[in-house]
């Protein structure tokens, strides 16, 4: 106990990360259950519905799965760096995530801040540092494999990285000028207040050619459908990790989720408000919305068990509904709705930005390579500039003619 | 000993088995990483020093965007291992020694100078540079040389531009 009460930061931290991690490694496994089944209903199928009821327990029979299968290294050109590859993707990804504040620093736990691991003040500048290593996971994966698929693979995600990285870059410097920090809480606390009392000031309204430019950019940083070149599979086999297998194989599905997760977060930080209501603080009800939305999902399970759940279903669905219907009851409690607050907006958003991502990849086909670069570079890095330029202006001609 | 001591000898032994790696390895690529490595470190020792922007740059620019360069035009060629010459009969007996004897010379004068004198101190608690302090040097005091840098940066983005262009 003294040890607690002389290193509340390190303890505190430690327990958040650990949290942290098991939160995201969850939310990893089940987005791929939500695409999966997203993805299923565009295209007027079922998706997994066997393993569980409606194939809750897939994405745990996956992981199951790629840990017990084989893990076959082919003759490469470097184990080293072919072991390090996927380490590299994952470790990256998943550093970046502990940057993100999920909810405001007002909860507090030990005098330390609960929803965020590492609150530091050029937290954005720290953000872009990391994610800008990603790139080397997928191109030493490419390289080291000693195969012609996964090389070409290699090749053109880090062409596509380099320059769509320049365009995401460049997207949000608008709304740091507008926001005059670096820092994420800063951020979103500037973006707090409503224009005409009740739309809320968030930068994706003066800022939606950044917002816009954001959105595509960070769709190709992630390498995902439209822009999935480096994995194309009518062309490259599966691209870059054509030669991995097992768990080695699954740590490139994960970095690739939660880099998803990242660019999600950064746009609800950077564009959406963070964990700010959209809703003005003297409306009392939207408190309670958490638990509305709860109570709803379990009265609709509750009719599904009764009705379509047959079996070993029912019994599993059943809990899902008591985790539902309890869970919703717990966040009807004003206390624990006021601290929930804030990351029930913030997840909410971030599962918004989620859904558009799955919803393009059932909607759009697949770029052509030339096509892809043109897009970037003659299309979207001058309208980014121009947003830039523009942006500038504005900031700079409310700032001559003073406060207010 | 306390925190920051190790962390810098920590990285600091990074730093330098990194750069001696980049000459040592044969493969073009482990070259590359070596040097990754290095800026990475050095990173981190300019945050140990209270430099938090630059630390970030020195991670988006060299380690992220330059690197990424040299890692992709190695890829690109696809190089095999560095041939290899024998060091010279002068750089074995005479190059390395001498080099050593630099080495403890630089040390000696470090140690002697005002700046030495700090670090036998200990290490001095440092405040954050905050980023706003350094745009206003950069934007205000300095912005001369600042727009005259960026300009020739992009002369020499030009030059390259007129050199890779292939013959009509």
């Amino acid at each position: 106990m003294e040890f607690i009460s002389q290193h509340p930061v390190l303890v505190v931290s430690i327990v958040k990360i650990a949290v942290l991690l098991f939160i995201v490694m969850t939310a990893l496994a089940y987005l791929t259950w939500l695409e999966r089944k997203v993805i299923a209903h565009i295209q007027s199928r079922w998706g997994p519905y066997n393993v569980g009821a409606h194939g809750l327990l897939q994405p745990l029979a996956d992981g199951l799965k790629f840990l017990f299968k084989e893990d076959v290294t082919p003759p490469v050109s470097d184990r080293l760096v072919y072991t390090l590859a996927p380490f590299l993707a994952l470790s990256l990804a998943l550093t970046a995530i502990a940057l993100i504040p999920f909810g405001p620093p007002s909860v507090t736990l030990l005098g330390q801040p609960v929803f965020v691991v590492s609150n530091i003040d050029i937290g954005l500048l720290f953000l872009f540092a990391v994610t800008s290593l990603g790139v080397y996971g997928v191109a030493l994966a490419g390289w080291s494999s000693n195969s012609k698929y996964p090389l070409m693979g290699g090749l053109r995600s880090s062409a596509q990285m380099i320059s769509y990285e320049v365009s995401l870059t460049i997207s949000v410097v608008g709304v740091l000028l507008l926001a005059g920090t670096l820092s994420f809480n800063g951020i979103i606390e500037g973006q707090s207040g409503y224009y005409l009392h009740f739309i809320p000031r968030w930068h994706v309204f003066p800022q939606i050619i950044g917002f816009l430019c954001y959105l595509t950019a960070a769709v190709a940083e992630t390498n995902r459908i439209p822009f999935d070149l480096p994995e194309a599979e009518t062309e490259l086999v599966a691209g870059f990790h054509t030669e991995y297998s097992s768990f080695k194989f699954a740590m490139f599905f994960m970095a690739e989720y939660a880099n998803m997760i990242t660019v999600s977060c950064l746009a609800t930080i950077l564009f959406l408000g963070g964990w700010l209501s959209p809703f003005p603080d003297t409306w009392k009800w939207p408190l309670f919305l958490p638990g509305i939305g709860l109570i709803g999902l379990g009265l609709y399970c509750l009719v599904d068990t009764i009705t379509e759940m047959r079996g070993i279903a029912r019994l599993q669905f059943a809990v899902v509904t008591l985790l539902c219907l309890g869970g919703g009851a717990i966040c009807l409690i004003p206390a624990v709705a006021v601290v929930i607050q804030g990351v029930f907006w913030f997840t909410a958003k971030i599962l918004a930005i989620l859904f558009f991502y799955i919803w393009m990849r059932g909607t759009l086909p697949r770029f052509r390579y030339d096509q892809l670069m043109s897009l970037g570079w003659k299309l979207l890095l001058p309208v980014s500039l121009a947003n830039l330029v523009v942006t500038s202006i504005v900031v700079l001609y409310f700032m001559m003619r003073g406060p207010g | 000993m306390n925190l920051p001591v190790i962390v810098f000898f920590a990285f600091a032994l990074f730093a330098v088995g990194g750069a001696v790696m980049l000459i040592l390895a044969r493969e073009p690529i482990h070259s590359a990483l070596a040097l990754i490595l290095v800026m990475s470190a050095l990173a981190t020792l300019y945050l140990l020093l209270g430099a938090e922007f630059i630390a970030a740059v020195q991670m988006i620019v060299y380690a992220g965007a330059v690197m990424v360069l040299f890692v992709f035009v190695i890829m690109l060629l696809n190089m095999g291992l560095e041939e290899r010459t024998d060091f010279s009969k002068l750089a074995k007996y005479a190059g390395v020694p001498l080099g050593f004897v630099l080495l403890l010379e630089i040390a000696h004068w470090l140690w002697r100078s005002p700046a030495g004198a700090v670090v036998a101190n200990g290490p001095q608690p440092v405040t954050a540079f905050s980023t706003v302090e350094l745009s206003k040097l950069l934007f205000r005091s300095y912005l001369f040389p600042f727009e005259a840098t960026s300009i020739l940066i992009l002369i020499a983005i030009l030059g390259a531009l007129v050199l890779a262009r292939k013959e009509e």
